[in-house]
């Protein structure tokens, strides 16, 4: 009997149970009917934009709803992996897209966009002048509209220095010098944003031909390669309790490090070393509620989006607007970023990270 | 006409249960699989393999397989000599506080592998606790999480066996004179062994289609078969390249099955158990005593250095980054606090179980039954192994292919809300089968028959001779599938809204960005979930059911 008691108290605890499952909540409703302040008013006849992005996107809840109280469209967010398995998933889904608009697609990634198809023609009226700058070269500027920027750079551990009373490095041709021997570590190109950023910058720095003995001699100078940028910065990075003083990171990266009642970072990035990774946004090809994704679209260069930017997303605004004090104050960007044409990035990628692995995790 | 209508409904019953599960595996698993591989080896739909020997002469691709097969035995044989040990102080003797030891050896295998590769690099980095050993960046803390994740599977399966072992023969071998050793290596070790190969194939597939891990620990210069695949699908987009090493990969998963399923079918029969084999320790035992204790410190020594560290600040000792855990607005890397995405986590589980639950009752009781002819019996077996598929193939591959090919009505499915609990209930199905079909093999088909012949259909049948011993199978099963789903994190990260997280995303989120408040709040957020698992297997232990976790 007792097993039949057991039984019954299984049944009864799976149906007490799938009262707390996600079947209750629909699709279309607005993700947020835990909070009792927000009336159900806000789901409107207009239906809803679906944003395509990637992992690291996120606003404020304020910014998000903002877009509904403007154009009346229910925004729902689909993340998935970085800026390159995003536009990967784009491709393969062609015809058939899995959101109305997509944000992150980044310069290093455009051209596979603009070139398989996968994106309608839409450019927002009147574009200002220092978004226009961002903007890609050839047709690109009719698909995708730049939201936000970021500089890859190499950042150094100034106290760490300091300590040990020796000069920081100022180039990426340092970096290969002996005083600096076993002190870098930089994440991969095959594997992070941030990498690949990296890897661009010494091919634009050193050349499609020189490129490649740069990093054989930075290899053997002692660099490490870790998969991901957290493992460089959190775990290898001497900020962070590690033994490596110089990182590649962003150049938004010192102004936290400002220890506990100081009042400036005791770290640095080096802006000749930098290479400027760009986001786009654009409307999908095929999209359900194309003229929703053009609102979304146009909403992501508001005022309200790009001065929530830096503390979301830890990268800085393609409009005027005021950035954060500490920004403003320690995360200055580079004035002449490291460049590589888009379609040449296009056409090599996938060659030059091929070669990038064998010489530098062979 | 009565006989001939008693043949007919159990076989009719059964291949309705059947179609249930196979529906399922054929829409959610088989059709995003070979979705992807047709785009590999048709992208214009044509059949072209002409790609195949260029993969395959790819020199990183001999490499790659290479490290794969090498590791995953390496990780294998050590997760063996380290597990037997275990199994038998966990399994043979009796002492306190074993229940909650148990509990803590299975842990590891619920915890998600980000979290597990951060801490493996805590510990092992310049500046960590076992610095000094600098075998940071080598391959030596792979193979160390992959002996830590998999420890539960051999102990389960090994001493689940062990506990239930007949004593006598090994009393009869000792009383004819035999020293210790040599009734471990003549009468012990040959009874264990159907378990050790069963187990053995399972950790061996585990490790060869490890992911996170690699990535973490390994840097870029190790790659593995799963991993090569991750970067040819998401950044190469060569699903040419992919679909190869996706085809090697599913025969290797497919040869390892069979292994472990002849492994399991000698273990079966033996399910008869007798209790109590348990003794106390004996002065004779303590070097098992301190080999199971090392592994057990071991197992704590990863944990440890994460509460430790989720404790700490700067200098001192903090609770902050737990108070921040309720906090929606403590990281502008999360739209949700923490302690929503416990809450979304839990909802998922539930979802995931009872998936999982329905799905692997009915697969259970199908391949529990022992049909006449030899045909019918291959294809239980069959069933039986089309399950456990799921385990070995990329998570990539499915979520890709789910992209692909579930994007047409009447099959549009691309909604995450619903893809979460259906890929974790893939996970935790071969879980739950393995867990209660044992059970089911172990009561006689003569009970059934005896109440078929008084006069009860096949369901009541089935339910007087089997419901009595299903109870608690049930439970620790539906306990088992709840854990494994809190701590997915390979799948899920593929599918969660972002406005929506589990807890091992939102992990995931905190620790790739900057900020010490962000690594403090994934530190607290990792001690939070592994506590919640343990709880959850500490009360599945308490049920004390032999099959959970074992293979």
């Amino acid at each position: 009997m007792r097993t039949t008691h057991i039984l019954a108290c299984t049944a009864a605890l799976t149906l007490g149970l799938t009262g707390c499952s996600l079947m209750g909540d629909s699709d279309d409703e607005p993700p947020h009917e835990a909070e009792t302040d927000r009336s159900t008013a806000t789901s409107t006849a207009l239906g809803e934009v679906v944003l395509v992005t990637h992992d690291s996107f996120t606003l404020p809840d304020e910014v998000i709803d903002g877009f509904t109280d403007e154009t009346g469209y229910d925004l729902v967010v689909r993340a998935s992996g970085d800026a390159g398995s995003l536009t990967n998933q784009l491709v393969l889904t062609k015809g058939s897209p899995i959101g109305d608009a997509v944000f992150g697609i980044d310069n290093t990634f455009a051209s596979r966009a603009v070139d398989e198809g996968v994106l309608a023609a839409y450019s927002p009226a009147d574009l200002p002048a220092e978004v226009s700058a961002h903007a890609l070269p050839g047709e690109g500027p009719e698909h995708l509209t730049p939201v936000d920027f970021g500089d890859v750079c190499v950042n150094i551990d100034d106290a760490w220095f300091e300590a040990e009373g020796i000069d920081p490095p100022q180039t990426l041709q340092d970096l290969t010098d002996p005083t600096y021997q076993d002190l870098f570590v930089t994440p991969g190109a095959s594997s992070s944003s941030p990498g690949l950023g990296f890897l661009l910058a010494t091919i634009g720095e050193f050349g499609e031909d020189g490129w490649q003995g740069y990093w054989e001699d930075l290899m053997a100078n002692g660099a490490t390669v870790t998969s991901g940028w957290s493992d460089a910065y959190g775990v290898d990075f001497t900020f962070s309790g590690g033994d490596r003083p110089i990182v590649l990171s962003y150049a938004s990266s010192p102004p936290f490090t400002i220890p506990e009642g100081g009042d400036e970072p005791t770290t640095s990035a080096l802006l000749d070393t930098c290479f400027r990774q760009v986001e786009y946004a654009g409307v999908l090809e095929g999209a359900e509620n194309p003229a929703g994704a053009q609102a979304l679209v146009d909403y992501l260069l508001s005022d309200q989006v790009q001065a929530a930017i830096p503390d979301s997303m830890y990268v800085y605004p393609v409009t005027d607007v005021e950035l954060p004090e500490l920004w403003a104050q320690w995360a200055q960007v580079a004035d002449d970023p490291i460049d590589v044409d888009p379609a040449l990035i296009e056409e090599h990628r996938e060659g030059w990270v091929r070669q990038w692995a064998d010489i530098a995790t062979g | 006409m009565g006989r001939h209508r008693d043949r007919l409904i159990p076989g009719v019953g059964l291949t309705l249960l059947a179609l249930i599960p196979l529906a399922f595996l054929a829409v959610f698993f088989v059709l995003p699989v070979g979705g992807m591989l047709v785009r590999g080896f048709a992208p214009d739909g044509t059949w072209d393999f002409s790609g195949v020997a260029e993969v395959l002469t790819r020199p990183r691709t001999g490499r790659v397989l290479f490290f794969t097969v090498s590791m995953a035995a390496a990780g294998t044989v050590l997760t063996l000599l380290l597990g037997l040990p275990l199994a038998f102080v966990l399994y043979r003797l009796k002492f306190p506080r074993r229940g909650l030891l148990r509990a803590v050896v299975v842990m590891p295998f619920v915890l998600p592998t980000v979290v597990v590769g951060v801490m493996f690099r805590a510990l092992l980095s310049a500046g960590g606790p076992l610095g000094f050993l600098g075998w940071d960046r080598s391959w030596i803390p792979i193979l160390a999480a992959y002996v830590f994740f998999n420890l539960a599977v051999v102990v389960r399966t090994v001493g689940g066996m062990w506990e239930g072992l007949d004593r006598r023969a090994e009393d009869a071998a000792a009383a004819l004179g035999a020293r210790p050793a040599q009734v471990f290596r003549t009468v012990t070790l040959p009874a264990l062994t159907p378990a050790i190969i069963s187990a053995g194939t399972l950790v061996f597939l585990f490790c060869s289609t490890a992911f996170g891990v690699v990535l973490t620990l390994g840097g870029l210069r190790y790659g593995t078969i799963e991993s090569e695949i991750y970067l040819l699908t998401t950044e190469f987009l060569d699903l040419r390249g992919a679909a190869v090493l996706s085809v090697i990969q599913l025969l290797a998963v497919v040869a390892m099955l069979a292994v472990a399923a002849r492994g399991r079918a000698r273990t079966e029969q033996s399910l008869t158990r007798s209790r109590g084999v348990a003794r106390a320790p004996r002065g004779s035992d303590w070097p098992l005593l301190a080999a199971a204790g090392g592994v057990v410190a071991f197992v704590l020594l990863p944990v440890l250095t994460l509460v430790w560290r989720s404790v700490r600040d700067g200098g001192g000792f903090t609770l902050d980054h737990y108070r921040l855990l309720a906090d929606p607005d403590a990281s502008p890397a999360l739209r949700v606090s923490i302690l929503d995405a416990v809450s979304n986590s839990l909802r998922t589980a539930v979802d995931a179980t009872v998936l999982a639950m329905v799905l692997g009752l009915c697969v259970s009781i199908v391949v529990s039954r022992r049909p006449r002819g030899v045909g019918a019996r291959r294809l239980v077996s069959a069933l039986d192994g089309a399950f456990m598929l799921p385990l070995g193939i990329s998570a990539v591959t499915v979520g890709f292919g789910f992209l692909i090919t579930l994007d047409r009505p009447p099959l549009d499915l691309r909604t995450p809300a619903v893809l979460v609990p259906i890929a974790q209930a893939l996970v935790a199905l071969p879980l739950v089968v393995r867990t209660i079909t044992p059970v089911l093999r172990s009561v006689d088909p003569r009970l059934r028959q005896a109440a078929a012949a008084l006069g009860a259909g096949p369901l009541r049948a089935a339910w007087t001779a089997e419901g009595p011993v299903l109870g608690k199978p049930l439970l620790a099963a539906t306990g088992f599938a709840f854990a494994i789903s809190l701590g997915e994190f390979g799948a899920t990260s593929f599918l969660a809204r972002p406005d929506r997280p589990t807890v091992p995303v939102v992990i995931y989120q905190l620790i790739s960005r900057p900020g010490a408040d962000n690594l403090g709040m994934a530190l607290a957020a990792s001690v939070l979930l592994s506590l919640l698992t343990v709880t959850v297997m500490g009360l599945v232990e308490r049920l004390r059911v032999g099959s959970v976790g074992s293979f």
